[in-house]
């Protein structure tokens, strides 16, 4: 039971009202830039090479790229994200050193500004290991990217398994070997995937790591060493540098956002499968 | 962790697999080492070449002359970003305690859902929309309207979502004894709110705060595409202004030799205050009492 003041009226209003303002304001930012974009929109653009510096045609070669550049990621984020993750879960003292310090480094890495991964993979992958402008370079630096998310979430799915789980392995005699590729991987796999998908959301919302990795070339990769322009790029360049493109970077806003979106509710479904595990 | 010991399992025959679990921590956590590596190295000569000795504060970006002061760029950048977390900070807050405390159920499981797909909303389509909506609307009180004040509604407004989720998260934190015992005593909402939740939550408000201005000051798109990109240090708030972050993404295309260092630089100041912020917010979530 609680008492309800006048006071509480009162606040209850201007914190409503308040916040009911505030939300309506990126709300309204998604209604100007589906407005403006879906009279732009249709199943060609989606297949279609862009035409006059991308005002016309499609983003056919832009959806390859990104999704070239998503494969290279993801190839090479998953296997390490999570071994580092099944090393903090189950290799390390939770609290020690060796989980603090690397915890630690993780975190930092974490908020290190995406224009900055943008200098390292120019630096070490187009520069130092000599790939160039490509889907490659640009893969890999997302992947230095989207690490820590991946990580931290998949510990996390990977520390909610159930001790009894263990218990059982213990007294069957498992190995450790065992139990983590027989028991923990597949209990935890639906938090692991939740972080995979939250992972793919990052990177296809990255632009500013991609401009001096991946390129902005517009025309369709032969292959991964091929330089290529992500979404986000193509919205950029045109809102910037391309007078009258504002129409097509609307249709591509719209594009992203909504696999965005997607992703969002997809991670959702499979977090509350995680909690109802949790809970059993 | 408090509960009974966990069995140990046997380790035999496992040793490749640990070791690669090992590896993959080792290179993980390389990560970052490497990119201050990286970064060292190709600041170090400009540093030692005596081309930003002292001038690395100095107001003057010449490149082609070889001079590097990022002082109106690092003005640039902290005047955005404040700017930024003026105003999103307290409307984060205000959104997360009408979200957690005063609410109807169905409005607030909505809001969850919509802070949490604006969290993931590209920065560009942010900036795009800045360009489409703000950047007018300013210009038509003070041309050209690309601006400070542009970069600093755009900013908060991406910022805005991520204040509110870890105020959100401080306030959940909040034992629930706490809560139980407010209501025991008849404490009305608006007293358990000013009296228990925002004083018990403050450190975590506070670090998230300072953790979203270390976002603030990374970001790169949206402030290249509504800031004006000028170099100099902004005198109002509609004068046009270039951020670190903007000048490495508009230079890095055509930089060479020690101009190409430079931007390297401003990289390496990025870095370091963001790690700084991280260690400012790591003090903070430590403090409260841990009972």
């Amino acid at each position: 039971m609680r008492i309800e003041g006048a006071r509480d009226r009162w606040a209850a209003a201007l914190f409503g009202g308040a916040s009911l303002m505030i939300m309506a304001l990126p709300l309204l930012m998604l209604v100007e830039v589906v407005g403006a974009g879906l009279p732009r929109l249709s199943s060609e653009f989606l297949y279609a090479p862009p035409m006059d510096a991308g005002r016309a045609g499609g983003i056919g070669p832009m959806i390859v790229s990104t999704l070239a550049i998503l494969a290279v990621c993801l190839f090479a984020a998953l296997p390490v994200g999570l071994g580092c993750a099944l090393y903090l879960a189950e290799c390390v003292t939770a609290g020690g050193r060796a989980a603090r310090a690397l915890g630690y480094s993780l975190d930092v890495l974490g908020g290190v500004p995406s224009i900055v991964f943008g200098l390292f993979g120019y630096r070490l992958f187009a520069i130092e290991l000599g790939l160039g402008f490509s889907i490659l370079s640009g893969g890999l630096t997302l992947a230095c990217m989207v690490l820590p998310l991946l990580i931290r979430v998949s510990e996390e799915a990977l520390r909610a398994t159930p001790p009894s789980y263990r218990q059982a392995a213990a007294a069957l005699g498992l190995s450790q070997g065992g139990f983590l590729r027989r028991v923990l991987v597949p209990a935890a796999a639906p938090g692991i995937a939740a972080a995979l998908i939250l992972s793919i959301g990052r990177a296809l919302a990255e632009s500013a790591a991609l401009l001096f990795t991946a390129g902005y070339v517009t025309r369709l990769p032969d292959s991964v060493f091929d330089s290529g322009r992500a979404l986000a790029v193509h919205i950029y360049d045109l809102s910037m540098n391309v007078a009258g493109g504002e129409a097509s970077a609307a249709a591509t806003a719209v594009v992203l956002v909504g696999l965005l979106v997607l992703i969002n509710i997809c991670a959702r479904r499979l977090g509350q499968t995680v909690h109802r595990m949790q809970r059993a | 962790m408090a509960g009974p010991p966990m069995p140990r399992l046997s380790m035999q025959g496992d040793r490749v697999l640990i070791g690669a679990l090992g590896a993959c921590a080792l290179l993980s956590g390389g990560v970052l080492v490497l990119i201050l590596g990286f970064l060292l190295l190709e600041t170090g000569p400009l540093l030692a070449s005596g081309h930003v000795a002292g001038a690395l504060f100095g107001a003057e970006w010449h490149p082609a002359d070889h001079t590097f002061g990022l002082r109106a760029m690092i003005a640039g950048s902290l005047a955005v970003s404040g700017l930024a977390l003026s105003w999103a900070a307290p409307a984060g807050v205000v959104v997360a305690v009408w979200g957690r405390l005063y609410a109807p159920a169905v409005l607030g499981r909505l809001y969850r859902g919509v802070i949490d797909i604006l969290a993931g909303i590209p920065s560009v389509v942010y900036g795009f929309w800045g360009l489409l909506a703000i950047v007018p609307a300013i210009n038509r009180v003070r041309p050209p309207g690309t601006s400070l004040l542009a970069g600093g509604l755009v900013l908060g407004l991406m910022i805005l979502p991520l204040c509110a989720l870890s105020t959100d998260a401080g306030l959940a934190r909040v034992p629930q004894s706490y809560l139980r015992a407010a209501a025991a005593l008849g404490l009305s909402r608006f007293g358990t709110l000013t009296r228990i939740l925002l004083p018990q939550a403050w450190p975590a408000i506070v670090a998230g705060c300072v953790l979203q201005l270390g976002r603030a000051l990374g970001e790169t798109m949206a402030v290249v595409m509504v800031c004006g990109n000028v170099v100099e240090v902004p005198d109002s708030l509609f004068a046009p202004v270039r951020t670190l972050t903007a000048n490495i993404a508009l230079e890095m295309a055509y930089a060479s030799g020690w101009h190409q260092r430079a931007l390297f630089m401003s990289g390496l100041v990025l870095l370091m205050v963001t790690m700084v912020l991280f260690g400012l917010t790591q003090g903070l979530r430590k403090r409260p009492h841990e009972d």
